[in-house]
């Protein structure tokens, strides 16, 4: 198991809004109270799915579970923002929202941070590989997002 | 006259429905929806493989064909959220069978669920379709929390993965809006008239890396409307018949995170279907309107249409193939990037490209045109619709 990596805010920036949890998320938002990333299988046709849901996208399968996730990835895209995109975001601008690619074979939409709390893409690119970290949320749960391996 | 086109073309192959004597179920409307699908397509022996159509018309997003067929993990080339409240399933099955009497889908699944009753006892509202469904919608749970300015972030993310696998530069991307101001100044109804270089774009302030404001489409007021009829019956009317030769539709995801590959659409569907039907080729294409969003969205369209291979977009328009004198005239009007665009572009794609084969373009008119191509881009690069258009001469 690698070192959970806890990034919080900037200096004077408020924590993120807390995302709802929709009802085939409960067990994924509760594992990041402890900083632990898992991904959700169809033990059905053993495909991971990402964003979880009822039913497996592949079978239509109901009998689903989550799975402790690696916690590496592979950068797919990116794109750095000037400004933020919504007033949560004051004073964290410029941020990178990228799509990261799991081993486990699922895409997440995501940010990419720098684990020294800087702001920016900084040195990450297309490519690269990340590992997830960890955003504290207001109401104890913390948002994935992944700095550079 | 009868169309009888469509008589016995299509059958019913399958039911299933849930119901209970206390009037209530359990579960989600998403969760209602998938065991009723699953068990009417067992009832046909079919799969969920099988269904490449899908008619829908509620849901707790904005789009509601789309948001369940991400959710069920299929990418129809058929596609119907036509809402006309009670009757809007006697009106779906319609649509199936002339879709299907057509083949334009093979296995068609129209579905409803909805938990009006439980949702009123749980205090979360009675009949407003919007507090019986499942919450929170997948965007808001997934996508919102990390701020992605939108929609050009989702496009910064389509032109980052172009850049990444084919070395497409942002110089190439500019051209394209330097060659659709060009035809903006020939149209005194455009919003920008004035001609820019690929500086200009390239100074222009950075709205989502790699994409500049010059590379992003407008926000104005607009209005447009288009009305068909029969080819017959359109040759006694006042203009000339502008025929529909061929159509194609393919939506692959409502969320840009859940787009299977950000550097090919479904256009790489709709197109090819379309041309078939049309008996024509890329090459066949007088004049194109290419929903231009973003330029990004026009180099990828302009690959998945095949008007180049897949990954030569940069290389195809860096020499100004779509400007004025180019080989392939492109978004004539200005198109989004510089005559108009209110949020949805798609019937500005097809007025423009009618404009054209009537002759009626002024300045800008490419001559000679006889056949003309509208494609239409939705939500993300999500949902894509392509329309190939003809003069009488190509009836």
């Amino acid at each position: 198991m690698t070192e959970r990596l806890v990034i919080p805010a900037p200096e004077g920036a408020p924590d993120r809004q807390p995302p709802p949890v929709s009802p085939a998320a409960g067990p994924f938002w509760e594992a990041t109270r402890s900083c632990s990333l898992v991904i959700q299988w169809c033990r059905s046709c053993e495909q991971a799915i990402h964003f979880p849901r009822e039913a497996c996208p592949s079978c239509l399968g109901a009998d689903l579970e989550f799975r402790p996730a690696a916690g590496t990835g592979t950068v797919y895209a990116m794109s750095e923002m000037p400004a933020p995109g919504n007033a949560g975001m004051q004073g964290r601008a410029p941020y990178v929202v990228a799509l990261v690619d799991l081993p486990e074979g699922v895409r997440m939409l995501t940010g990419i941070v720098r684990a020294d709390g800087g702001l920016g893409a900084a040195e990450v690119a297309v490519g690269d590989a990340v590992r997830v970290a960890w955003e504290p949320l207001a109401d104890g749960r913390h948002l994935p997002v992944f700095v550079r391996a | 006259m009868v169309d009888r086109t469509m008589r016995g073309a299509a059958a019913v192959v399958g039911v299933a429905d849930a119901v209970s004597p206390t009037g209530e179920l359990q579960g989600t409307v998403r969760s209602l929806e998938v065991q009723v699908i699953r068990e009417a397509l067992d009832d046909a022996g079919l799969t969920i493989a099988d269904v490449d159509g899908l008619f829908t018309c509620t849901t707790p997003g904005w789009a509601a064909s789309l948001e369940l067929a991400e959710y069920l993990g299929i990418a129809p080339r058929w596609t119907d959220s036509t809402q006309t409240g009670g009757s809007s399933f006697e009106i779906h099955v319609q649509h199936a069978a002339a879709a299907i009497s057509l083949g334009l889908c093979d296995v068609a699944v129209v579905v409803y669920a909805a938990t009006p009753r439980s949702s009123f006892k749980k205090g979360s509202g009675g009949y407003t379709s919007r507090q019986s469904l499942p919450g929170p919608t997948p965007s808001a749970e997934w996508e919102q929390p990390y701020a992605m300015r939108m929609p050009m972030g989702a496009y910064a993310l389509a032109a980052s993965r172009h850049m990444h696998e084919f070395g497409t530069t942002a110089e190439q991307l500019a051209q394209i809006a330097v060659d659709t101001r060009t035809w903006a100044t020939m149209n005194p109804r455009a919003r920008l008239q004035d001609p820019i270089t690929v500086d200009d774009v390239l100074a222009s302030p950075m709205q989502a890396s790699p994409l500049h404001k010059l590379d992003c489409c407008l926000v104005t007021d607009g209005a447009g409307a288009v009305v068909l009829t029969s080819t017959e019956r359109a040759r006694s009317l006042r203009k000339p018949p502008v025929l529909v030769l061929g159509t194609g539709t393919c939506h692959t995801h409502a969320m840009i995170s859940e787009m299977p590959d950000l550097t090919t659409t479904g256009a790489a569907v709709s197109g090819p279907l379309a041309f078939a039907q049309a008996g024509l080729t890329p090459a066949d294409i007088d004049v194109a309107q290419i929903y231009d969003s973003f330029t990004i969205t026009v180099l990828l369209l302009l690959e998945d249409l095949g008007f180049c291979p897949k990954g030569e977009g940069g290389a195809f328009v860096a020499g100004g193939v779509l400007a004025p004198g180019g080989a392939l005239p492109a978004n004539t009007s200005g198109g989004g990037l510089a005559y108009t665009h209110p949020g949805m572009f798609g019937i500005f794609l097809l007025v423009e490209a009618v404009r054209q084969l009537r002759g009626e373009c002024g300045p800008r008119q490419v001559d000679g045109a006889e056949v003309a191509l509208a494609h239409g881009s939705g939500g993300v690069l999500s949902a894509m619709s392509t329309t190939i258009l003809g003069t009488e001469a190509t009836a």
